[in-house]
């Protein structure tokens, strides 16, 4: 199947490995995602102002796009991205005073209506692929590999938008079972990582993240999977934080679920792009033999 | 916490222009602390969020002017999605924060003044998120 894919600008930088990964891995499970060939950032988080148009308008835009294209249906991989476009076309839906007063705003654009559905990979993965044929894809299965999966926020909150349950989520667990890997059932993993406090409140992000961590690791994790840039770099660079805090604190590498896949498929370890990680997770897949 | 109570202040302006913004009915909560309890980021508060709530019912736009509560709230919507008064939390906390910035001068983070060794590690979705809570 082909399906019109919305980026968002973080994937295009320092989350490269989250979009070559996931790519190359749908392409292994005959899911073309095809690049919109304009698209504009969505604001990255949803404003939660009911009197606030105007921060609806670049997401909106974003989904006229994929009218454009002639489709009905947009492929995110950004957790924030998909929470954002989401949220904005279900703004849009609920008042049609608001949207007149949109359309009338974008007037290069076409009139929108409402009716493209915002998916997540995930549900892609789960729904229209099911884990069946994801079993049979692979071929390096991630025995031995203790993964905790770290949903956050973004991806299941609020519950009208989430893609599984908003407190027991399963999607991400299942999907790695099927990639033969074991999954470690951590409490923690739909807390929240202190978000864009990073930018001026990091020690905020460091006790957050603390938590996150040691849970999994108490539980057993050697990896923690997540869907999300801003989630990553939280996770991942700011361990660098966290060891000046927590003396003991141990380093744990974080990966993107598209990574395990990729690796799991067989894929050349270039798409992985692991050079953008901040905890190198080579010597990890290395020794469990995942990699060469 | 000096509170004084009155008419004027319950049915004044300020918990006009909140619940406008946010779009939630203030009076829905009943204090169970549910919000509270489960807020990720309560450790760093001033007040925890029911407080802040009770005091927007009550109108007390200058004690809620003094707490970082709703400037360290993270919008992760945890206490929304449990809430059983279906209070959306995350969107009053979002109406504080833009009663202050939606005045002029009254940015939490300037651009303009963030480092450019922090810019250069930090990823675009960081940035652009902070700045859309943090500034107007
Ligand atoms: S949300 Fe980011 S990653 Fe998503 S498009 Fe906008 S700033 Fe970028
Ligand atoms: S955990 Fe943190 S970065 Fe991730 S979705 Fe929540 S707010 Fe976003
Ligand atoms: S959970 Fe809801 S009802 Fe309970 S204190 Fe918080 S806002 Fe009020
Ligand atoms: S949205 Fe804000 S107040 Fe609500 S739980 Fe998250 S951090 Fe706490």
């Amino acid at each position: 199947m082909k399906i019109p894919y919305y980026p968002g600008c973080t994937l295009k930088t320092k989350a490269k490995d989250l979009e070559d990964s996931a790519i190359a891995a749908a392409k292994v499970l005959d899911i073309e995602m095809e690049e919109l060939p304009r698209w504009n950032c969505c604001g990255t988080v949803y404003s939660l102002a009911s009197d606030d148009l105007i921060h609806q308008v670049g997401s909106i835009r974003n989904l006229v796009r994929v009218k454009e294209q002639g489709a009905n249906q947009v492929v995110t991989l950004c957790s924030m991205c998909y929470n954002t476009l989401k949220r904005a076309n279900e703004f849009f839906l609920a008042d049609e005073e608001k949207q007149d007063r949109i359309n009338r705003y974008m007037d290069e654009e076409i009139d929108y209506t409402g009716d493209v559905a915002v998916v997540h990979l995930l549900e892609i993965l789960r729904d229209e692929v099911g884990m069946e044929k994801i079993k049979a894809a692979v071929k390096k299965p991630l025995t031995g590999l203790k993964v905790s999966p770290y949903y956050g926020c973004m991806l299941l909150r609020p519950a009208s938008i989430g893609i599984d349950n908003t407190e027991r989520p399963t999607v991400m667990e299942d999907l790695l079972r099927a990639l033969g890997a074991e999954v470690i059932d951590d409490p923690y993993k739909t807390e929240c990582c202190g978000a864009y406090q990073t930018v001026n409140r990091k020690d905020v992000v460091v006790t957050c993240v603390h938590s996150i961590l040691t849970s999994a690791q108490r539980n057993g994790a050697e990896v923690i999977a997540l869907s999300c840039p801003l989630c990553d770099f939280n996770l991942d660079n700011r361990q660098k934080d966290i060891l000046q805090t927590y003396k003991g604190f141990h380093p744990i590498p974080v990966l993107y679920f598209t990574q395990l896949m990729a690796i799991a498929f067989g894929l050349d370890e270039s798409v992985c792009r692991f050079e953008l990680s901040y905890n190198d997770p080579r010597p990890l897949l290395k020794s469990k033999g995942l990699i060469e | 916490m000096k509170i004084r109570l009155s008419r004027e202040n319950v049915r004044g302006e300020f918990v006009k222009k909140v619940e406008m913004i946010s779009g939630e009915d203030l009076l829905k909560c009943y204090q169970c602390g549910k919000c509270s309890a489960g807020c990720p980021a309560a450790f760093e508060m001033d007040i925890l969020p029911s407080h802040v709530i009770r005091l927007a019912q009550m109108g007390q736009e200058e004690e809620l002017s003094k707490v970082n509560s709703y400037w360290i709230c993270l919008s992760c919507q945890t206490c929304t999605v449990r809430c059983p008064r279906g209070v959306d939390i995350a969107k009053i906390m979002e109406a504080l924060r833009l009663v202050t910035l939606r005045q002029k001068n009254q940015n939490k983070v300037e651009a303009t003044a963030l480092p450019t060794e922090l810019l250069a590690e930090l990823p675009q979705i960081a940035i652009v998120s902070n700045l859309r809570k943090m500034s107007g």
